[in-house]
Formats: structure tokens, sequence, C-alpha cells
């Protein structure tokens, strides 16, 4: 039995009369890469929001990285990293001044940042333009940028937050090879995507829709089961069963 | 701790970097200090008045009188010694006192003149300015009247301006424009500066991470703090070396009073930031909700006792209008703390409020 980093069990978010996520159950293992699938308002930021403890369940238990989302949210806070579609850099501030900024949030010691500070920079071959600002890199560095700066403090899970967005494909290719590198790490990754080419690059993949989970399995387990040749086929017929208008 | 430092150098390096607006934030004071002149005044009634009637004879209760049926003016006291002149402006309860000189009627029936010496607070100078011409039109008006059986009569009145000696504007408009520039920076700035980073994306990051959202706001507040006081520095060392207007009472005390002003102006816009969701609407918020009202409402440019009764009240909710309050108490009157004690509270009492309703607020939000 592997390590299990997030434990969730029947997790279920209500907003008065519309329930967003509905007994939502599954678990991850440690070093796993899960993709969360589903159309635009099917409930997977809601479920992601719960686990970062931006948003309180109305029932269910869940534990992240060990911890209870009910009360031990401080301590999750320290385990996880997250990255947000926007990338969530200061683009007025230099590439480096962004890296010791979230290091500090950490609170990692100065000595410590600057180390791995150096290392990240030569990996990301950054280092010339570590003093630059981030406004003037490029999309897909910025991106990159943002994903180590979300791992900077080597959490125990990362999420993602649709981390793809308004990137051509072989920056993306480049940016699931730095994914596969973190889960080799023992990181483990849970992103949610829109793009279903990405979702075959997953160990295993979830898809929501109307507030419930109903399919999981690996891409290849899914495309069995729903006789589809692409997972883009295999979401086709699984998110044909909403009901529920994409807000 | 280590988490709010990197915090706070962050918000400096934001603050620095848009260098343009930092030169406007500066820039702004400096020149509506130096080009911003004398105020519109219009007709000003009901001002309070105390009457001390040494003469207590006919001619004194006939002037008393022509007072009481004015329009211009509100008899609320009537004085018995010329010490209690001073206590009733340093307590702000009257604008203009009046002082008949014994034995009035005698000197105008014998000696044909006699003198009538009128005392105005002219920490507002267009104010002092006016009422004391109103005191004075409604004294000649009595001369007028007694002159029928061609005697000639002169009454002559001194005027006394207290606390402003040479009337001079910047008297006024500098605390008010100390109470505005506060509130831009403070209020609008800190609104615009914690919406950026909701519309950016970056507050859900913060709010992933360890930090604290409070650590968030102070580590947010605080350069603005520290650039308020520069300009109030600023603004003071104007008023007093190219404007002349000295600084009567406690500098440390009006440097205390204008920090307890910067935190509520702080408050409020994190109240503003907890409503708007663009950067352009906590603008528009701030320049509509605040400095607007703040501008016409607060005493800064039209006085206060002219406005219809229910601006008046209206008045009462502006922060910056009991912070002008001090600053003229302060600054100008030279008076001290207890003198403003009340101003204190209702500055205070703004703070306890508007950070309740923001933590009620960003709680909502987050659920």
């Amino acid at each position: 039995m592997p390590e299990l980093v997030l434990e969730i069990d029947k997790l279920t978010k209500q907003f008065e009369d519309f329930v967003a996520a509905d007994a939502v159950t599954f678990t991850v293992s440690k070093g796993e890469i899960f993709g969360f699938l589903g159309a635009n308002g099917a409930g997977k930021t809601t479920v992601m929001r719960m686990l970062c403890g931006l948003s309180m369940p109305t029932s269910g238990s869940a534990k992240v990285a060990g911890f209870d989302i009910y009360n031990q949210t401080e301590e999750i806070k320290k385990h996880i990293g997250y990255m947000s579609q926007k990338f969530c850099l200061y683009e007025d501030l230099t590439v480096k001044e962004n890296i010791t900024l979230y290091g500090g949030i950490y609170g990692l010691s100065s000595a410590h940042i600057k180390e791995k500070m150096e290392k990240l920079l030569k990996e990301l071959s950054l280092t010339e333009d570590a003093n630059k600002l981030v406004r003037g890199l490029p999309l897909g560095w910025k991106q990159k940028l943002a994903f180590s700066i979300a791992i900077f403090h080597e959490p125990k899970i990362v999420f993602l937050d649709e981390p793809t967005g308004g990137v051509d494909p072989i920056t993306r290719r480049q940016f699931w090879e730095m994914i596969y590198e973190t889960s080799r790490k023992g990181i483990t990754v849970f992103a949610t995507t829109h793009y279903m080419d990405e979702a075959e690059y997953c160990n295993r993949v979830a898809i929501m829709v109307d507030g419930k989970i109903e399919a999981m399995d690996s891409p290849d387990g899914l495309k069995k089961t729903y006789n589809g040749k692409t997972m883009d086929e295999v979401f086709y017929v699984v998110a044909r069963k909403a009901k529920r208008q994409a807000d | 701790m280590k988490q709010f430092i990197s915090f706070v150098k962050k918000e400096f390096y934001h603050i620095f970097r848009d260098w343009r607006s930092l030169m406007l934030l500066i820039g702004i004071p400096i020149t509506q200090i130096l080009i911003l002149g004398f105020a519109v005044t219009d007709e000003i009634k009901n001002s309070e008045i105390a009457i001390l009637d040494n003469a207590q004879d006919a001619a004194s209760q006939n002037l008393e009188g022509r007072f009481r049926a004015s329009k211009y003016f509100h008899i609320v006291k009537m004085l018995h010694t010329p010490d209690e002149i001073d206590r009733e402006f340093r307590k702000g309860k009257i604008k203009i006192a009046v002082v008949f000189p014994k034995g009035l009627r005698e000197d105008l029936m014998h000696g044909n003149k006699a003198q009538i010496e009128i005392v105005a607070d002219a920490s507002d100078p267009n104010m002092a300015t006016v009422i004391s011409g109103y005191a004075s039109a409604i004294i000649l008006d009595y001369q007028q009247e007694i002159i029928s059986d061609n005697l000639p009569y002169f009454i002559t009145t001194k005027i006394r301006m207290l606390y402003n000696p040479e009337l001079k504007g910047a008297y006024n408009f500098v605390p008010g424009l100390m109470g505005l520039i506060l509130m831009l920076i403070c209020a609008m700035m800190t609104a615009v500066a914690i919406v950026r980073e909701k519309e950016l994306g970056t507050m859900e990051v913060l709010l992933v991470s360890p930090i604290k959202p409070y650590m968030i706001v102070i580590a947010k507040a605080l350069p603005y703090t520290l650039l308020s006081l520069i300009n109030t520095t600023i603004i003071l060392l104007l008023s007093v070396y190219a404007l002349k207007v000295p600084i009567a009472g406690s500098v440390v005390l009006l440097l205390l009073e204008s920090l307890l002003f910067i935190i509520a102006s702080l408050s409020l816009g994190l109240m503003i930031s907890t409503i708007a969701k663009t950067q352009q609407a906590a603008m528009m918020m701030s320049i509509v909700g605040l400095m607007v009202p703040t501008t016409m409402l607060s005493g800064y440019i039209y006085p206060i006792e002219n406005m219809p009764l229910i601006l008046q009240w209206a008045s009462h909710i502006i922060p910056a209008k009991w912070y002008i309050n001090i600053v003229k108490a302060v600054m100008i009157k030279g008076l001290g703390f207890q003198s403003v004690i009340k101003e204190n509270l209702i500055l205070l009492g703004f703070i306890v409020l508007l950070i309740w309703g923001s933590v009620q607020r960003f709680k909502i939000r987050l659920e």
C-alpha cells in the first residue's frame, strides 16, 4: 500500500440550493500525477479550493498530506504548492525577487533560498536573466518559473489549476517533462485541465460531471471502458451526461 | 517574522518600481499646496455668538436684541467675565464674541462715541471676516438709527482676530489639504494594491500559502503609512517655510494624530478592497465615494456651517472632517490633546467599525 497524499471521502460543498461538489471520493498516492477533468462548472475548481483550504466543505472528510482539512489548514498550507492559470508571478519584480519572496513566505532561511535559487536558475537557464523583471520574460518561461516557485519549498503535493492555458504545444510538452521530473522526486501532482492530450500524460484521471466523479481510472483503462481511441472521445462520452449548464 | 519581512520588501519594490505613481503621490501635495489659494465663501448663517455685556443698559439691551433677531447669529451664551471669552473659543462653542463696554449708553449720550469689541475665531479666515463684517453691520445699523436728532454718534468697532491674526487662507486649507492627501494615498492606494493582487490571481496563491491574511494587509499598509508620514512632513514643512503658517501646537501630537487618521484611511481602503473586484472599480469607488464627499463635505472648501442640515449630518460620517478639526485645533490654535478627545474617539470608532466590517466581508468571500 503506497503512502496516500490525498484521502477524500464524500466531500460535499453546497451553495444554497446548488450542490457544487457531491460526495466526491478518491485517493491519490505519493508521487502520482492525478488529472482532474471536467467541463466548466462541473465542480473541479470547487473541489480543489476545498483541498487548498480556500473554502470550507459542507460535509464529508478529507486529508491532505496527512492533515485534516477542517482543523489543520495551517499545517496543510505549509505542505502544499499551488499554481493557478494566471501563473501568479509579480511582473514588476525580478526573477530573483519572486523566488526570494515565495521562499520567504514559506519560511525558508536566506542561505537555503540562495543555494536553491542558484541551482534552480541554472536548471531553467535563467541565470543571465535573474535580475530582469518577470514582465519581460516569454510566456513559456514565466510558466516554468511559476511552477518551479510552486514547488520551491518542496511540498508533498502541488495543485495546478489549468496550468497550461495559452501556451503553445511545444512549451506544454516541455512543461509536462518538468511535471514528470517533479513526480519522480516524490511530489504528488494534482492538475485540472481542459486539454485532453494533457490528460494522456497523467497516471490517473478523474472526470467530473455535475459535481460528481463519473469516471476514474488510468487513461488506458478509461479508453477500454468507454471504448474510445483517445481521451477526447472518452471525455465526450462521459461529459455528455451533464445536465448542468456551464457558467 | 521572516515571512512578514519578505512580504514588506515586496510591497516596497512594487512602489519603487512604479516610479510614475510615486512621483505623482509626492507631487500632488506639493503642487496643491503651492497652487491652492483662497476658498470661496458664501454667506454664513446662524454663527454661534457669545455676548459679554459690561454695560447692562438700554443701548446694550437694544444691540443684544438686534443680534438675537438676526438670522446670521445664534446667541449661545451670555458671558460675565473676559476670561470666559477665551474659554468658549477653546471649547469650540462659539465663532465670535461681542464685548459691550461699561457705560455704553453714557458714552454715547455724553461723549457721542463708544467702542465695541468684536473677537472672531480666524482659524477659518474667510468665515471670520464674513461674520465679523455682519456683526459690524448690525452695530452700524443701530448707530444710524440713533442719529435721528442730527447729533453725530460714533460707535467704532475694534475687531480682534484670534489664532490667525493675518487672516491667511493657508490657515484654512493646509489642514484640509492634509486630510485630503492622506485620504487619497492611504485609502485609494491600499484599496488598489489589494485589489490588484485579487485581479492578478496572486491573492489566491498568498491565501494558499502559510502567510496569514492579516500579515498581507499590514505589509501592504506599511509602505503607504510611511509614504503618508513623509507627505505629512512635506506639507508641514511647506506650510511653515513657504506659506508662513506656524505650527502653534505640539508637532509630535500633530504627527500622532495624523497617524491615527492614516490608520482610519487605511481601514477605509481595506473596506473598499473587499467590495471592489477590479482595480478600476476600486479607484472609482475611492474617487466617487471618498474624494468627492471629502472635498465637498469635510469643510475643506465649503464651510460646513453653510450647508443644509441634512448635509451637515452627512458630514459627520466623513472621517476627514474630524481630522481637519484636529489639525485646526492643534496646528492653528495650539490646543492640546484634551481639546480633541471627542474627534479622536470618533476616528477610533471609524477604525474599529471598518476593520470589523472588512473582516466580516473577507470571511464571506472565502466561503
